[in-house]
């Protein structure tokens, strides 16, 4: 499930949710209403920052040689070895500094009476389904600015900035409100349309890359009792992997942007109802394997592996999640949404990709130059190698794959980006509005439009009203695209 | 004798009295006390916002459609679940054919079905959603093969993908889950009543439904009250939020179907930041239950029969 994970709260019974859950139950009942109430009366508020150390060319981020660094972990599908190789790493070159590692699935429930307190980890990867809402962590001033890690020099090449090293996006999606830089995405994903290479050289076909070629190519597999489409039914903001660049593809940029701003009438560019309309005719014309919208991300993608359905919006995670299910010669491959027609804004190849697994140091925390530097570590080429070959994923290190053996999935990952060069799209809502992008427009949408309940208009005119209600709320902090 | 028979109690009483207001009361009023803030959960400062969350609250579509379901399950389930309990376990304990030398008897085998009964009990309640989130999987799921399996391969619901059945099967997962207690409580309470109510009915010819209305349930009315108590608690709290979590679309989908109060709790102090909103709600739900609590009391009185 690895970088997924951030799109992945609270949804499904993954094998790490049950425990979650259970425990979750236990919390919410009305007694224990007392436990969220325990944790903010906890507070002692003393600042117990480390000393900065002298900075160098080595440390150039001035970090303490003896402060000890606490990092915390998500333990998710990427596990904790990679991140244990580079803690070994940063004490090499600290040996006076005692790094405490640990790692967790409840980031939330264990994290939370830190914050309350006063007294954060040094490192955090806030990523999982308890993971922290970064908005409101932002909102309420909880993070340190990573912007001396983006500026130091990077350990590869001390001419060169951690900041350039990185791949399109992870900079600005680290961004929330302004300059400063909160976030530091580790993985890198990309989202689209997957499918596999076999499956459709058996239809003898190529991936389509316009429309008339994808309907064209559904009615040819459903001819052999093969669905076009599925997807995870059960989370349908899912969906978004493959339409969100799709519409973004159809009316431009700017459409995406309006949509993260809120703005008014910005579902209702005719590149929105013309993605829906699309997508709508995969349902009415059957394409959609039958009983989708009652199943889960991992049901979905296990049909979709059997070779029940053709393709599937996803995204890089899925190679690793989906590894048991998967045959041996399956070649897995993404690419980008097929056009719409010729008047399409952008060009084939325009993709969504952007960074996974958020690493943050938390405003409070004691030694923030070792958190970062703990980052500056992992963000070398020789860890970002080693994060690759372990799981599967790219990180947001730029290259480092050279020299890698990778599998048709990820090489697919690699020529798409490729392809896409500067058409990297990278929506927001579901880091800057999770609530609005889940259950309004995800479920109450996307999955009804999806199941054929809710025509294109009516889709857009629901997800219309959500986005208004939501850009009214001041419930909620809002964030705009710079 | 009985000068300092008070300060004797109270003496006994202190400990357990400090442990339930520090463990118990104290959590309840500083919720309330948080319900009027807008903590976020993630840091520790917030604000009084008065009574911002209350009218928010008010203005919640997906809080309204949350309590709706709630009230829903707490006024139905028990129903269902007491009444499938109560026809059980009479059938189990008197409801038999009469055998040589036992005037009154379970059906053959209800040693077995007791068992059978109360093994859902013995599963975590995660466990039996999670096995009824297979089962309902339109394409592979036990029901909708069982379905095909008996000729009716063209009634394929699509079960929690569908927002007229998602309600439903939630329910039903319940119901299995929870009967099964329920069935062994009335049991036990059958069991204490006197066999020879049944015989002098049964030598005036009574059949089994008036054995049922006129014998059993007036007896056993004070176990019954007490477990429509206790399952529309479940039905508002722990055991709606964890079926909902774990299998409803979203969860609490499709569209809000399966949203309940529980649910809307974790999501707004977990997924959205909103721990003060979160209580709030919390205290809604608090609200709730006591009122349900009341009514069924209230309603549920009668004169206690002594035998």
């Amino acid at each position: 499930m690895g970088s997924t994970s951030a799109q992945h709260t609270n949804e499904g019974l993954g094998r790490r949710d049950v425990i979650k859950r259970s425990a979750a139950i236990g919390l919410i009942t009305v007694p224990t209403m007392g436990f969220l109430a325990s944790c903010a009366s906890s507070d002692s508020g003393t600042d117990k920052k480390v000393e900065k150390g002298k900075t160098s060319a080595q440390n150039p981020l001035g970090v303490n040689e003896t402060a000890p660094l606490d990092f915390v972990l998500f333990d998710g599908g990427f596990g904790t070895e990679y991140a244990k190789d580079s803690v070994a790493l940063f004490e090499k070159a600290y040996p006076k500094a005692k790094v405490k590692f640990s790692s967790t699935q409840k980031i939330q429930s264990e994290l939370s009476p830190r914050f309350n307190g006063g007294t954060p980890p040094d490192l955090i990867d806030n990523s999982g389904a308890e993971q922290m809402d970064m908005g409101v962590l932002v909102g309420k001033k909880q993070l340190t600015d990573l912007t001396p890690l983006l500026d130091a020099p990077s350990i590869d090449d001390p001419a060169k900035k951690v900041r350039d090293t990185l791949r399109p996006g992870i900079v600005e999606m680290g961004q929330y409100d302004g300059d400063p830089v909160w976030i530091m995405n580790y993985a890198y994903t990309v989202y689209g349309v997957w499918y596999s290479q076999t499956a459709l050289d058996k239809l003898d076909a190529e991936y389509p890359q316009d429309w008339d070629a994808m309907l064209a190519l559904c009615a040819k597999a459903k001819k052999k009792n093969i669905a076009g489409w599925t997807y995870a039914g059960k989370y349908p903001y899912y969906i978004p992997f493959s339409l969100y660049p799709f519409i973004g593809k159809i009316g431009g940029r700017e459409v995406l942007d309006a949509i993260d701003n809120l703005e008014p009438n910005a579902w209702k560019n005719p590149a929105v109802k013309s993605a829906f309309e699309a997508y709508y005719e995969l349902f009415k014309k059957g394409y959609i394997l039958k009983g989708t919208p009652g199943i889960d991300h991992i049901q979905s993608q296990t049909a979709w592996t059997e070779g029940k359905a053709l393709f599937i919006p996803n995204g890089s995670w899925v190679e690793n999640e989906a590894a048991k299910t998967t045959p041996k010669d399956f070649q897995m491959k993404v690419a980008a949404p097929s056009s719409l027609d010729s008047s399409d804004k952008l060009p084939f190849g325009t993709i969504w990709a952007g960074g996974g697994e958020p690493f943050i140091v938390p405003a409070k925390a004691a030694n923030p130059q070792g958190g970062m530097e703990q980052l500056r570590v992992m963000l070398s080429e020789a860890a970002s190698k080693n994060f690759t070959t372990k799981v599967k994923s790219l990180s947001a290190f730029n290259g480092g794959t050279d020299g890698l053996t990778l599998s048709t999935a990820m090489q697919s990952g690699v020529d798409a980006l490729k392809l896409a060069g500067d058409n990297v799209l990278n929506p927001r809502l579901q880091d800057w509005y999770v609530a609005l992008q889940k259950e309004k427009i995800g479920t109450g949408v996307l999955g009804e439009l999806m199941a054929g309940r809710i025509t294109p208009a009516e889709a857009v005119k629901k997800a219309q009203g959500f986005a208004d209600e939501a850009a009214k709320d001041t419930s909620i902090k809002h964030y705009k695209h710079q | 004798m009985q000068h300092g028979k008070y300060r004797f109690i109270v003496g006994f009483l202190v400990v357990p009295l400090a442990m339930y207001t520090i463990f118990v009361i104290w959590p309840f009023i500083q919720s309330i006390y948080y319900s009027f803030t807008d903590w976020t959960g993630l840091s520790p400062d917030f604000k009084m916002v008065g009574f911002g969350n209350y009218s928010r609250l008010l203005d919640d579509d997906t809080f309204w459609k949350s309590l709706q379901h709630s009230v829903l399950l707490a006024l139905l389930l028990p129903v269902v679940v007491l009444g499938l309990a109560l026809f059980f376990s009479f059938m189990l304990n008197v409801g038999g054919r009469r055998r040589k030398g036992a005037a009154i008897a379970g059906v053959q085998g209800s040693g077995f079905y007791k068992i059978v009964y109360f093994f859902p009990q013995v599963l975590s309640i995660a466990i039996v959603a999670l096995l009824f989130q297979f089962a309902y999987n339109p394409n592979s799921g036990l029901i909708n093969s069982a379905l095909d399996g008996v000729g009716l391969g063209s009634v394929q619901p699509e079960w929690l993908g569908d927002p007229d059945l998602a309600l439903w099967c939630v329910m039903a997962v319940l119901v299995w889950s929870q009967v099964g207690f329920f069935v062994v409580l009335f049991s036990a309470g059958m069991a204490s009543i006197p066999k020879d109510f049944y015989e002098a009915a049964l030598l005036d010819g009574a059949s089994r439904v008036t054995t049922f209305f006129r014998i059993t349930l007036p007896l056993l009315w004070d176990t019954v009250q007490s477990g429509w108590v206790y399952m529309g608690i479940l039905a508002l709290g722990a055991e709606s939020f964890a079926v909902v979590q774990i299998i409803t679309v979203g969860p609490g989908g499709p569209d809000g179907s399966t949203s309940v109060l529980t649910l809307l709790v974790y999501q707004k102090a977990f997924r959205d930041g909103q721990a003060g909103y979160a209580t709030t709600i919390g205290v809604a739900l608090l609200i709730v239950t006591l009122i349900f609590s009341a009514v069924v009391m209230r309603l549920g009185r009668r004169e206690r029969l002594e035998f």
